[in-house]
């Protein structure tokens, strides 16, 4: 009995951490390219949003999880326009994003407040894999964000760290100036970078509301944005401890559920994932230097061309 | 025929040349936003009337901008100092709850014992204690172990958030209130004066502008503002420098923080002398005051002006929300874009843009 339970509790933090995974991978590829883009939460809104209502009106999530795909690219794109080609402090354009999709979602949002979504995404459970004995149930007998989700996060880490554009987005994130010498175009590879992490986002926001809550709320991202902006720090700035990082707080936002029967007030265990992002970055910079957490060099930077 | 375009970076920026930009870049906004007003099918000239009308073309509505630019400059001004830091404190919002939770504790414990003279300077020195607590952790946390202060600034406003709900909810709701989630309403000496036929809270309205005349003086004048202005132009110079980024840091989100605690102690005192759900008790100022900062070029004077400026954009953004049906987060769009833009026109405002037109071998120079 206990085990059955503890299964359901390792099958749903998966669930629960799938869309931070999702979120996290997109910011990592940005900011490796040396972009910081606080915009997440605005981006998940807007993916949550547009996946919603095109879901519900055409009656196909594929169709939505597209459209939130290209709406997520989009809003990227604005930070993309405002920080590389206008050279903008990166911090206030993020948070200016964050406002304009919180915004944007909760005006066109509106009318879809409180409606159920009949489409469902089921899980499935892969063939061989998923008849292991508990193991099959945990990680093979998912919904398809999830599965996407470890694609994803195998084919960013592979990109990174073993294709030519992996080495052109990092040299850029590093150094730029080096970069521009080697004839990288700068601004190409950022724009593509930051539109891709919002790809992402924008995903990760289909998934919050096709699949994970199938509703939309204002407001239903909860902050999450935020905590994968804490996650990129967690991963220092890797795909692999991406995974550990989103399924630990996946993990995290499970046990809020599980201990409210035992007594504890409810907004208590609310805070337990924001206090956790604070305990994971202070933890996570105990005992290095300051400096050498792994961030790319260049990030947060604006870069000019042609000058010193 | 081909253009070329070339930017190069101005030399020095005059203050009309500012002024200029600020008001191209407020103008584009406005033409944006008036974008987003036809597609939502409402005629924009007709909803600027609605917004400004409300907030600006009216006694009554001129009152209520004046009582919401109270917490907007408080908390502007407690920015602009952490922002000439180069510390992005994203948490007033928390430390503006922090400080309304400890002015409550004041009111509704020491408020009963004591004559209003004492339990009002009581509440607002609480609250600036709270808020400053809540804002020291972000700068201890970046100081000992380089935790990224954007995300611990924010966690927080969650934490206080959710703290605040565990209150009125829980332990401190109040007897009297018919199970609503609020604390028991204050008692007469801790409620804060209103000017006659208004809502504006004259002792708060006061701190506000003195905090914003006190931190010009400290940022421009004293020893304190200019190492924190070292230490945000040039932390390496400030390193070299033996400036304690430690104590000065500390220092700083202190009072930035405790400033925010203020606003939150005026919210609660003046406004609705009871602490309830932070919704309530906060419309995201801690947020807009961010582009009041912006706005105000991070000059504590002008945070006045444009503090200002953003409770109009805020009453008339409720305003069109009655009579145009728009939901509250249209105010929320309005901020994204005008940010967007403010800070896109520093650009303009920092380089020049050349305009080289080539035309049969002839090189035409057009400045702008």
């Amino acid at each position: 009995m206990g085990g059955e339970v503890l299964i359901a509790v390792l099958q749903r933090a998966l669930v629960a951490g799938t869309p931070l995974l999702i979120a996290t991978l997109g910011e990592i590829i940005a900011e490796r390219s040396g972009v910081l883009n606080l915009g997440i939460e605005g981006m998940l809104a807007m993916g949550a949003v547009s996946a919603f209502i095109v879901t519900l009106t055409t009656g196909s999530p594929l169709l939505g999880l597209l459209v939130a795909v290209g709406v997520g690219a989009l809003t990227a794109l604005l930070h993309a326009i405002v920080t590389v080609t206008f050279q903008a402090n990166q911090v206030v354009s993020g948070l200016a994003l964050t406002m304009l999709g919180l915004g944007v979602s909760g005006l066109w949002g509106k009318p879809y407040i409180g409606i159920p979504l009949k489409v469902k995404i089921s899980a499935y459970r892969l063939p061989v894999l998923g008849k292991i004995p508990a193991l099959g149930d945990i990680l093979f007998f998912q919904d398809a964000f999830f599965y996407l989700g470890i694609l994803l996060g195998v084919a960013a880490w592979f990109m990174l760290r073993h294709t030519l554009w992996g080495i052109k987005i990092r040299s850029v994130g590093e150094n730029p100036r080096a970069a521009e010498s080697q004839g990288i175009n700068v601004s190409l590879v950022r724009y593509l970078s930051v539109t891709t992490g919002g790809a992402f986002a924008g995903l990760a926001g289909a998934n919050l509301s096709i699949a994970y809550s199938k509703s939309w709320i204002e407001g239903m991202t909860a902050g999450r944005g935020w905590i994968v902006i804490g996650l990129t720090i967690f991963a220092l700035w890797r795909p692999p401890r991406a995974f550990i990082g989103a399924f630990l707080f996946g993990g995290i936002f499970v046990t809020q559920y599980l201990l409210q029967p035992i007594g504890i007030p409810p907004n208590l265990l609310a805070m337990l994932p924001y206090l956790a992002t604070l305990i994971v970055l202070v933890v996570g910079g105990m005992g290095k230097g300051r400096r050498s957490m792994n961030a790319p060099a260049a990030l947060g930077e604006a870069f000019r061309r042609g000058e010193r | 025929m081909k253009i070329h375009l070339q930017t190069v970076r101005r030399q020095n920026v005059t203050t009309s040349q500012t002024i200029r930009t600020v008001a191209g870049s407020l103008l584009a906004g406005f033409l944006t936003i008036s974008i987003v007003f036809l597609i939502k099918g409402v005629n924009p000239l007709y909803a600027f009337g609605r917004i400004f009308g409300g907030s600006f073309g009216s006694f009554y509505g001129l009152k209520e901008t004046i009582t919401k630019s109270i917490p907007l400059i408080t908390i502007g001004t407690g920015l602009v100092l952490a922002f000439k830091g180069k510390f992005w404190n994203i948490g007033a919002e928390g430390q503006l709850l922090m400080g309304a939770t400890c002015g409550t504790w004041v009111a509704l414990n020491l408020g009963p014992l004591l004559p209003g003279a004492l339990t009002v300077p009581l509440m607002f020195l609480m609250g600036f204690i709270g808020g400053g607590l809540i804002g020291a952790i972000p700068a201890i946390l970046k100081v000992r172990f380089g935790t990224n202060e954007v995300i611990s600034t924010l966690m927080l406003n969650y934490v206080a958030a959710e703290l605040v709900q565990l209150l009125v909810v829980g332990p401190w709701k109040g007897e009297t209130q018919h199970g609503f989630p609020y604390t028991d309403d204050f008692p007469q000496s801790a409620v804060l004066g209103l000017l006659p036929g208004s809502r504006i809270h004259a002792a708060t309205l006061v701190l506000a502008i003195a905090a914003a005349v006190i931190l010009f003086l400290v940022i421009y004048k004293t020893r304190f503002g200019y190492e924190i202005r070292v230490i945000g132009e040039n932390p390496d110079a400030a390193r070299y420098a033996g400036i304690n980024f430690f104590k000065n840091l500390l220092i700083m989100m202190f009072v930035s923080g405790g400033i925010a605690g203020i606003a939150g102690v005026g919210e609660v005192g003046g406004i609705h002398h009871h602490l309830s759900y932070p919704f309530t008790i906060s419309a995201g100022y801690g947020y807009t005051a961010i582009i009041v900062a912006w706005l105000a070029r991070l000059n504590p004077l002008l945070v006045i002006v444009s503090g200002f400026f953003f409770a109009g954009i805020k009453v008339g953004g409720d305003a069109i929300q009655i009579s145009l049906g728009l939901p509250g987060a249209t105010v929320d769009v309005f901020n994204g874009i005008l940010l967007l833009f403010l800070i896109v026109g520093e650009y303009f405002l920092n380089n020049r843009i050349l305009v080289h037109v080539i035309r049969r071998g002839v090189r035409a120079k057009e400045g702008n």
